[in-house]
């Protein structure tokens, strides 16, 4: 015996966005295939229960949301509005196919992450349209109001059928860009609840790093080839493996040199250190997340912080400087290089980092911990004082106070 | 599908002979590759007059109808399939120019 609810989540996850991209397609128009997909789930919620789940659920969908489009199109012609007809999203048929990576749920993540759409608005479309949230959960992830994040969603479906944005799978020469806008929406998603805003949030918000990397699979699903995609994906794995760890019982964060390895999940580190040695394995010069995904994996390589090869992670930093000097970058190195050269050697490059990173609130924490560990308690103190005053994550705050308050 | 490319800047100057060979060169390209519709430089926001004859007598106002410190300085109409090739006319637009650009579609018919 089936259970209707589980049938019922299982085929939002695996068939909303294909029904919604099929309907893209056919319809040309986002709305109507958003409503009509919609529907269709609402369908069959009240049905499935009583009828039975489908043998084949993804195409009871199709075909249901297909008739609930075709019945909307219908009723809006009838009341002689031409608008459906008249702006239908532009599709122009690829030449030639484009084998594996030509499935439809890819232009409607390419779409939806279009370099004109703002980011924040390319996170809420990308989640709504591909990722099936209702506006009313996307707004609680971003803490805006429902009605402003149902308004954001609104202009950007309305943007893409006025400037014509096209509805397809970017050439080859536009492709690597337009993938890296993919991955950094996925990515933000990810951090987003890794490592949550708000001072009513808990710390982790794990419904969003399971749909990023959700998401991230299916685009690694679409495009395996893709160096970047499973670099991104190897990287969440191995942040989302110590998650449990990573929060104690009173919700305040724990920073990785006083986790409990054995928290840690075997069968997510497994996978990512899988598609880590597939990349390495691979050959080609790694991209920023795949370097991130390595350094990763040397850290849950190491069953205890003393066994850490400091000297590997510190090299794939230097890599990783090279592809993207930002001062965010320059920072994580310091914290590598305090332990391997010493706090003295790390003070001082973070030190150098002050005029561009003083608003950060981890800049002020990692010198606090660099001055507490070389003696200067008063210093410390200072440091975890601006710390706090900064950070905006709860975890991370009673954490800050926590390490504040055992300075001597 | 066609498009407005507006020109944005914040002083008056007139292009350079570099900028102005560059527009030619673009222009040409836009012609012979069947994106031209029409363009053309305009006077600074100082030279405009706006009007209103909505009401009883037509009321003439000397300047832009907003103060800004950009403004629009020229334009493009484009035509193009869709906005991904417009962007990309734009984009070679700007560097022609040396300006910012503005890319906006017209509405459907």
């Amino acid at each position: 015996m089936i259970d209707v609810g589980e049938a019922i989540t299982r085929a939002h996850h695996e068939e909303w966005a294909r029904v919604v991209a099929a309907l893209a397609r056919r319809f040309g128009d986002l709305d109507i295939a958003e409503e009509a997909t919609a529907e269709a789930f609402a369908t069959a919620v009240e049905r499935w229960p009583a009828d039975g789940v489908p043998p084949n659920p993804g195409a009871w969908l199709t075909t249901t949301a297909h008739r609930k489009a075709i019945d909307r199109v219908r009723r809006e012609n009838k009341r002689g509005d031409k608008h459906a007809e008249a702006q239908l999203l532009y599709d122009d048929d690829p030449p030639e196919p484009l084998g594996a990576i030509d499935d439809e749920r890819l232009r409607l993540i390419f779409t939806c992450c279009h370099p004109a759409l703002a980011m924040e608005t390319r996170v809420a479309l990308t989640l709504r349209m591909v990722g099936g949230l209702t506006v009313p959960e996307i707004a609680r992830a971003f803490l805006v109001a429902e009605s402003a994040m149902g308004q954001r969603i609104t202009r950007a479906k309305t943007k893409i059928k006025a400037a014509r944005i096209p509805y397809r799978v970017p050439s080859a020469e536009d492709l690597p860009a337009r993938v890296s806008g993919v991955l950094a929406v996925l990515y933000l998603v990810f951090n987003e609840g890794y490592l949550a805003t708000g001072s009513d949030t808990d710390p982790i918000r794990r419904d969003l790093t399971a749909e990023a990397i959700r998401l991230t699979r299916l685009i690694r699903a679409l495009m395996p080839d893709d160096g970047e995609v499973t670099g991104l994906l190897a990287l969440m794995l191995l942040i989302e493996a110590r998650s449990t760890a990573r929060v104690s019982p009173n919700g305040d964060l724990i920073s990785l040199d006083e986790q409990y390895r054995g928290a840690w999940d075997a069968a997510l580190i497994a996978e990512g250190h899988r598609l880590v040695r597939e990349r390495l394995a691979a050959g080609a010069a790694p991209g920023r997340y795949q370097i991130l995904a390595a350094i990763n994996a040397v850290h849950t390589s190491a069953r205890d912080i003393r066994d850490t090869d400091w000297s590997q992670i510190v090299a794939l930093y230097d890599q990783l400087v090279r592809i993207d000097p930002s001062p965010i970058v320059a920072l994580n190195r310091a914290i590598a290089v305090a332990e391997f050269d010493g706090p003295e050697v790390a003070l001082a490059a973070v030190d150098r980092l002050e005029d561009k990173l003083s608003d950060y609130h981890i800049y002020h924490a990692t010198r606090a911990d660099l001055l507490r560990r070389l003696g200067y308690g008063q210093e410390s103190r200072a440091a975890y004082d601006r710390a706090i005053d900064l950070a905006s994550n709860t975890g991370e705050i009673a954490h800050l106070t926590r390490r504040r308050d055992q300075l001597g | 599908m066609q498009y407005l490319v507006s020109v944005i800047t914040d002083s008056t100057d007139r292009a350079t002979p570099e900028e102005d060979a560059a527009i030619d060169v673009f222009n040409a390209r836009l012609q012979a590759e069947g994106h031209w519709v029409f363009a053309g430089g305009l006077g600074g926001p100082n030279t405009a007059t706006v009007i209103d004859n909505r009401g009883a007598d037509a009321l003439f106002t000397d300047g832009p109808f907003v103060e800004s410190k950009e403004f629009i300085i020229g334009f493009w109409i484009m035509e193009a399939p869709d906005l991904d090739v417009a962007l990309k006319l734009a984009a070679e637009g700007s560097k022609a120019c040396n300006r910012k650009i503005e890319v906006r579609p017209f509405l459907a018919p």
